[in-house]
């Protein structure tokens, strides 16, 4: 696989829900494409698409049409359990309410990756504390998530999601439980710090204050992309 | 798979109120199951104490006898029939009945009373205390030194009681492997001894105790013995015909199964229940672990996993809370019957496992129809 190959490319999209009168596209001839080294923002207003798209790239739900290739893998052609181990292998979530165990210790939290890939639990938990490092908690560690702040259980969701060392990290509207200016220094944060030439990080957000840290920004409209795919930037009036 | 079983085991341990719940569900469920089959497995087996105690291998009996508590007369040429047949190595009387004896103290005691064969004594009980050859003196009686013995007022060698205005004095004292299922002292005495003393309708012989020659003549001396218009059964048949009436025709077997059936579904339903709402609780984190990666084997794995823990758990603090309870009321009550058999820990441990499976089975459904999508819609 080399840096040429896009990180993403999505090709002829197409995705409903209901039936009959019922029915919705959510989806309607979506193409995308993101490369390694680009922070990809997905924006649009509610119900356009956004999240579903983002779930149809990331593999966790079946396109009705098109295809998804992942660093040239058509993820959609993939057995179940490969897909899930593709996912585990080469995609990082962070989730809008975080979806941290509250019965776990912080640690145990960013670990899940890991103990996933059959690391030994007391190795995947210790390595999980650098990763704690890197985000800034590594003294929040042994504390269950309801103890830390709203940025705090961002950042170790954050933590998670790389814990694996993902190629693309997925972001759902990681400010919406923010307030602004921690929103504003946990993505800065990802820019500076996870952004790299291997790494491609598409984040679905309505927030225009972290506009300024994408490389793209790609307006989605009922189920459609209407502009900024292939590099056009709809919302540098916006920044 | 070792890691991803840890996870699960500290999801479920570390929510503290659904373990308890849980634990708690299970364990009753078990101590419930246990306690009805461990009284039921104490009440069969003294019911055939008598069977047990004597030791014969072939018993011959009218076929209106059901248990030992019941013995119907045989007139004597029974005795002697039996004895003639071929296969017979030897044949004795016994006698079994109940009587009210009066201590020294002036009260009434219901007792058992055992006649040997007056020739063999085939059948007597083994000593502690005294000889046997004393059951043969004037009045001569063995007292079994069992949970009822007490009840005779603690009776030593030399002690005297009246039967039926007859002396009878305590010659040895005697221990048994099984004692009685009504709760009353058992004495042991000669079968003339005891038909003299106690009154007697017009048949005495309450059972014929036979040795075959060999296992193969058991089946020739059954057809004999049929023919005469009696029954003949090999010990395990007698106390199986015992089992059978306590249990099909008492209406204790019911019963005892109504109660266990309760204890199954009450712990179903608590642990089913508790179960299910754990698994809704989380199914967010399953949903979340889903879109990470782990594989739907896995997530069953872990469902699985807990449901099995947190029966197991349940079946071992329900044996040791059932166990606790047994040893506490027989430290009060010595006949206590409650006996706890490998065949109850098995049932409970298949009803347990039955609870698992079930709750199991529910959450696992839940878990893998949950969509990692729904985790991104919130």
């Amino acid at each position: 696989m080399t840096m040429a190959t896009p990180a993403i490319k999505a090709s002829g999209l197409m995705k409903s829900f209901g039936e009959g009168d019922a029915k919705t596209l959510a989806l309607r001839s979506v193409d995308l494409e993101a490369n390694f080294g680009e922070m990809v923002y997905i924006v649009g207003p509610s119900g356009s698409g956004k999240t579903t798209l983002l779930s149809v790239l990331s593999g966790i739900l079946r396109p009705d049409a098109g295809s998804v290739s992942v660093e040239g893998v058509d993820i959609w052609s993939l057995s179940a359990n490969r897909l899930a181990d593709f996912r585990l292998n080469k995609i990082g979530f962070v989730f809008q309410d975080y979806h941290l165990f509250p019965r776990l210790t912080t640690a145990e939290n960013v670990a899940i990756p890991l103990i996933l890939k059959k690391k030994v639990w007391n190795e995947s938990v210790k390595q999980a504390t650098r990763f704690l490092d890197i985000v800034g908690l590594k003294t929040r560690a042994q504390l269950p998530p309801i103890k830390l702040s709203g940025g705090e259980q961002q950042r170790a969701a954050i933590a998670r999601a790389i814990a694996s060392d993902p190629d693309i990290l997925i972001m759902d509207e990681p400010t919406a439980s923010l307030d602004g200016d921690t929103g504003h220094s946990v993505v800065g944060f990802v820019h500076k710090n996870l952004l790299n030439q291997k790494r491609c990080i598409v984040v679905v957000t309505h927030d225009n204050r972290i506009f300024e840290f994408a490389t793209r920004i790609l307006k989605m409209e009922d189920g459609r992309i209407m502009a900024g795919n292939g590099g056009a930037d709809v919302t540098a009036g916006e920044r | 798979m070792r890691g991803i079983l840890k996870l699960a085991y500290k999801l479920l341990v570390n929510d503290k109120a659904k373990f308890t719940a849980l634990l708690v569900g299970n364990t009753f469920a078990v101590f419930g199951m246990m306690f009805a089959t461990s009284m039921f497995s104490g009440v069969l087996y003294h019911s055939y104490s008598t069977v047990v105690n004597v030791g014969a291998s072939m018993w011959i009996m009218d076929p209106a006898v059901q248990t030992t508590a019941n013995s119907i007369g045989m007139p004597d040429y029974v005795l002697d029939a039996v004895r003639s047949m071929d296969g017979v190595k030897y044949a004795v009387p016994l006698y079994s009945g109940g009587a009210l004896v009066k201590l020294a103290d002036g009260t009434y005691q219901a007792v058992t009373v055992i006649g040997l064969d007056d020739a063999s004594l085939f059948g007597r009980p083994e000593l502690t205390e005294g000889a046997i050859e004393d059951i043969y003196a004037e009045n001569g009686f063995v007292v079994v030194h069992d949970a009822d013995f007490v009840k005779l007022g603690n009776p030593h060698i030399g002690s005297e009681f009246q039967l039926n205005d007859h002396r009878g004095t305590i010659v040895g004292i005697a221990k048994v492997s099984s004692s009685g299922l009504f709760g009353i002292p058992t004495l042991y005495t000669t079968f003339n001894r005891a038909i003299e003393y106690i009154p007697n309708p017009r048949y005495t012989t309450s059972y014929v105790l036979v040795e075959p020659k060999g296992p193969a003549d058991v089946e020739t001396i059954r057809q004999h013995v049929q023919a005469l218009g009696y029954l003949a059964l090999t010990r395990q048949e007698f106390m199986h015909r015992i089992k059978n009436f306590y249990i099909y025709q008492t209406g204790m077997g019911t019963n005892i199964l109504i109660m266990t059936a309760i204890s199954f579904i009450v712990g179903l339903s608590i642990s089913g229940q508790t179960f299910f709402t754990f698994i809704l609780e989380n199914l967010e984190r399953f949903g979340a672990l889903k879109a990470i990666g782990t594989r739907g084997s896995e997530l069953v794995g872990m469902v699985l996993f807990q449901a099995t823990f947190t029966a197991l758990t349940g079946y071992g603090l329900g044996i040791g809370l059932c166990t606790f309870l047994i040893a506490m009321a027989k430290l009060r009550l010595p006949d206590y019957f409650a006996m706890i058999t490998f065949f109850n820990l098995g049932f409970a441990l298949a009803m347990v496992l039955v609870i698992a499976a079930v709750s199991g089975y529910v959450g696992a459904r839940r878990v893998l129809r949950v969509e990692p999508f729904d985790i991104f819609r919130g």
